[in-house]
C-alpha cells in the first residue's frame, strides 16, 4: 500500500496529463481526449450506416451491413493496424499515433453505434412512422422530425455504455505509441522495474473509477427513461432496450 | 500502393509455417479461454442467484471488475504484475511452461466469465420464479433445480447473448500478441516486418479473422433457430 501512494505521489501527474507542461500532454487527459472525439465523431456516421442499414433501397442496405459485420468480426487491433499503414500512404503524410487512433475509433465506433441507433429505431411503435407518413410528411421529414428525435432519447443509456466501451478501447493506443494512460503506466513500469503489480494495480484503477461511474450513470438514466415510458406508451418498452442492451455490452476490448 | 499484390511471397520459407502456427495459436488460446469462461460464467451466475449477500457482493464486484477496465490492462496485469507477487519457484515454473500463453488464458478466461455470468443471469431473470418454486416443491435441491430446470432454459435465452460474446471472445485473443503470444496478429506483425507485403499479410489475416468470425455468427444463428423456445 505505502508503494502504491509513494508511486502515486512520484507519477501521479504523469499519468493524468503526460509531459505537460514541459512536453506533449498525454496520460489520463489523452484517453479522454481520444474517446470523446472518437465518440463523437463517429456519430453522426453511425446514424448514416443505420438509416442506410434500415433504407428501403437496397444499394444503400447491402453497403452498411457489409461495414457493420466486418467491423464486428475483426478484431479492433488489425483496424489498428490496417490504419497505421495505409492512412499515410492514402494521404501521402506521416499520420501521428493519436490521429490514427482517432480515425481507427471513428470507423470501428460508428459500425457499433450504427447497430444501436438501428435497435432504438426499430424498438418504435410502428404507428409512429405509420401517423407521420399518414400526416403527409415525407420519408426524410418522418426519420428528423418523428422517429430519430424519439429513438435518440431511448438511446442515451447504450450511448454512455458505448463511451465506456470506446474509454477502455483507447487502451489499445498503447500498441502504436500513442501516449494515453496505459501507455504512461508502462513507462513508469519499465523505469521503476521493480512494482509492476502496483503500477497495473494503479492503472486498473483508475479505469475502473471512470468506467465504473459511467457505468452507474447509464444505468441510472436507463431506469429513468424506462419509467417515463411506462408512463406514456407500455408495450414498446422492453423491445428497444432489449434490443440496445446487448449490443452495448458486446464488445469490450 | 502502385504495384499488383503479390500473394506468392507469403507462401516462402518460414512464412506458412508462422502462419500455420499463428492461427493453431489462436485457436488454442480460444477454445482454452472460451471453455474456462463458460465454465466460470456459470459458476458465477449461479452464486448469484444464491440466497448469501456476501456471495451476491463478490459476484457483483468481480463482474463490475472485469467489465470496466479494460481487457488489455487485465492482461498486462496478470502478465507483468501477478508473477511479482508469486514465490520465486514459482516463478520459475511459469517461466518454464510458456507463461505467455498461460497467462493470456487465465486473464482473458476470467474476463469473459464475467460477461458470460451477466449473460446468463439475464437469462435466468426472465424465468419466472415459479420454476424454481416448482422445481423445489418436486424434491429437488437447489443445485439439481440450478442444473435440471434453471440453466436449460437460461442457455437458450442467453444463446444469443453467449455467441455475440464468443465472437468478442475471439478477437480479443489477438491482445495476447501485446505479451508476445505467436497467435495470428503477432505472427502477421513478423511477417509484415520481414517481408514488408503489407498488404498481402494483413489481407490475409483479417480474411481469416472475418471468416472465423462469421462462422461463429452463422453457427450461433443455426443453434438459436433450433434450440428456440416454442411457444403456442
Amino acid at each position: 500500500m505505502d508503494s502504491i501512494l509513494s508511486i502515486l505521489r512520484e507519477y501521479g501527474v504523469l499519468l493524468l496529463v503526460g509531459q505537460y507542461p514541459n512536453g506533449p500532454l498525454g496520460g489520463l487527459t489523452i484517453t479522454l481526449v481520444l474517446s470523446v472525439l472518437g465518440l463523437v465523431l463517429a456519430f453522426p456516421l453511425g446514424v448514416a450506416i443505420a438509416l442506410a442499414r434500415i433504407s428501403p433501397l437496397g444499394w444503400l442496405r447491402m453497403p452498411a451491413a457489409a461495414v457493420i459485420y466486418v467491423v464486428r468480426g475483426v478484431p479492433l487491433l488489425m483496424f489498428i493496424f490496417w490504419v497505421y499503414f495505409f492512412v499515410p500512404v492514402l494521404t501521402g503524410r506521416t499520420v501521428s499515433g493519436f490521429t490514427t487512433m482517432v480515425i481507427t475509433l471513428v470507423i470501428y465506433q460508428a459500425a457499433y453505434l450504427a447497430e444501436i441507433v438501428r435497435a432504438g429505431i426499430q424498438g418504435l411503435p410502428h404507428g409512429q412512422t405509420e401517423a407521420a407518413r399518414a400526416v403527409g410528411l415525407s420519408y426524410t421529414q418522418t426519420m428528423t422530425k418523428v422517429v430519430l428525435p424519439q429513438a435518440l432519447y431511448n438511446m442515451v443509456p447504450a450511448l454512455v455504455s458505448q463511451f465506456v466501451s470506446t474509454i477502455k478501447e483507447t487502451s489499445l493506443g498503447y500498441v502504436i505509441s500513442v501516449n494515453e494512460v496505459t501507455f504512461a503506466a508502462n513507462q513508469i513500469n519499465s523505469s521503476l522495474m521493480t512494482q509492476p503489480f502496483q503500477v497495473y494495480f494503479i492503472l486498473a484503477a483508475i479505469y475502473f473509477c471512470l468506467c465504473f461511474s459511467l457505468t452507474r450513470l447509464a444505468r441510472f438514466l436507463e431506469r429513468r427513461i424506462n419509467a417515463r415510458r411506462e408512463g406514456t406508451f407500455r408495450p414498446a418498452t422492453s423491445p428497444a432496450l432489449a434490443a440496445t442492451g446487448p449490443i452495448a455490452s458486446e464488445h469490450a476490448a | 500502393m502502385g504495384s499488383k499484390l503479390d500473394f506468392s511471397v507469403l507462401s516462402r520459407g518460414e512464412y506458412p509455417q508462422w502462419i500455420w502456427h499463428g492461427v493453431l495459436t489462436m485457436f488454442e488460446l480460444t477454445l482454452a479461454a472460451w471453455l474456462f469462461a463458460m465454465a466460470l460464467g456459470m459458476v458465477l451466475a449461479v452464486v448469484r442467484m444464491a440466497d448469501s449477500r456476501v456471495a451476491k457482493a463478490f459476484v457483483a464486484s468481480y463482474v463490475e471488475y472485469h467489465q470496466n477496465v479494460p481487457m488489455l490492462v487485465q492482461v498486462f496485469l496478470w502478465y507483468f504484475g501477478m508473477p511479482a507477487l508469486l514465490p520465486h519457484a514459482a516463478q520459475q515454473w511459469l517461466n518454464a511452461h510458456n507463461s505467455e500463453f498461460l497467462l493470456a488464458f487465465i486473464s482473458i478466461g476470467l474476463c469473459m466469465a464475467a460477461y458470460v455470468s451477466e449473460g446468463l443471469r439475464g437469462g435466468i431473470r426472465s424465468i419466472p420464479k415459479s420454476q424454481l418454486e416448482a422445481a423445489r416443491a418436486i424434491g429437488l435441491s437447489y443445485l439439481q433445480a440450478s442444473r435440471l430446470v434453471l440453466i436449460p432454459q437460461a442457455l437458450r435465452i442467453a444463446l444469443p447473448t453467449l455467441v455475440s460474446h464468443t465472437v468478442l471472445l475471439f478477437k480479443n485473443t489477438s491482445l495476447a500478441m501485446t505479451i508476445g503470444v505467436a497467435e495470428l496478429t503477432y505472427a502477421t506483425r513478423e511477417i509484415e516486418s520481414q517481408s514488408f507485403k503489407t498488404v498481402e499479410i494483413y489481407l490475409l489475416s483479417t480474411v481469416i479473422y472475418l471468416g472465423i468470425s462469421l462462422l461463429i455468427m452463422t453457427a450461433g444463428a443455426g443453434l438459436e433457430s433450433r434450440y428456440r423456445i416454442r411457444t403456442r
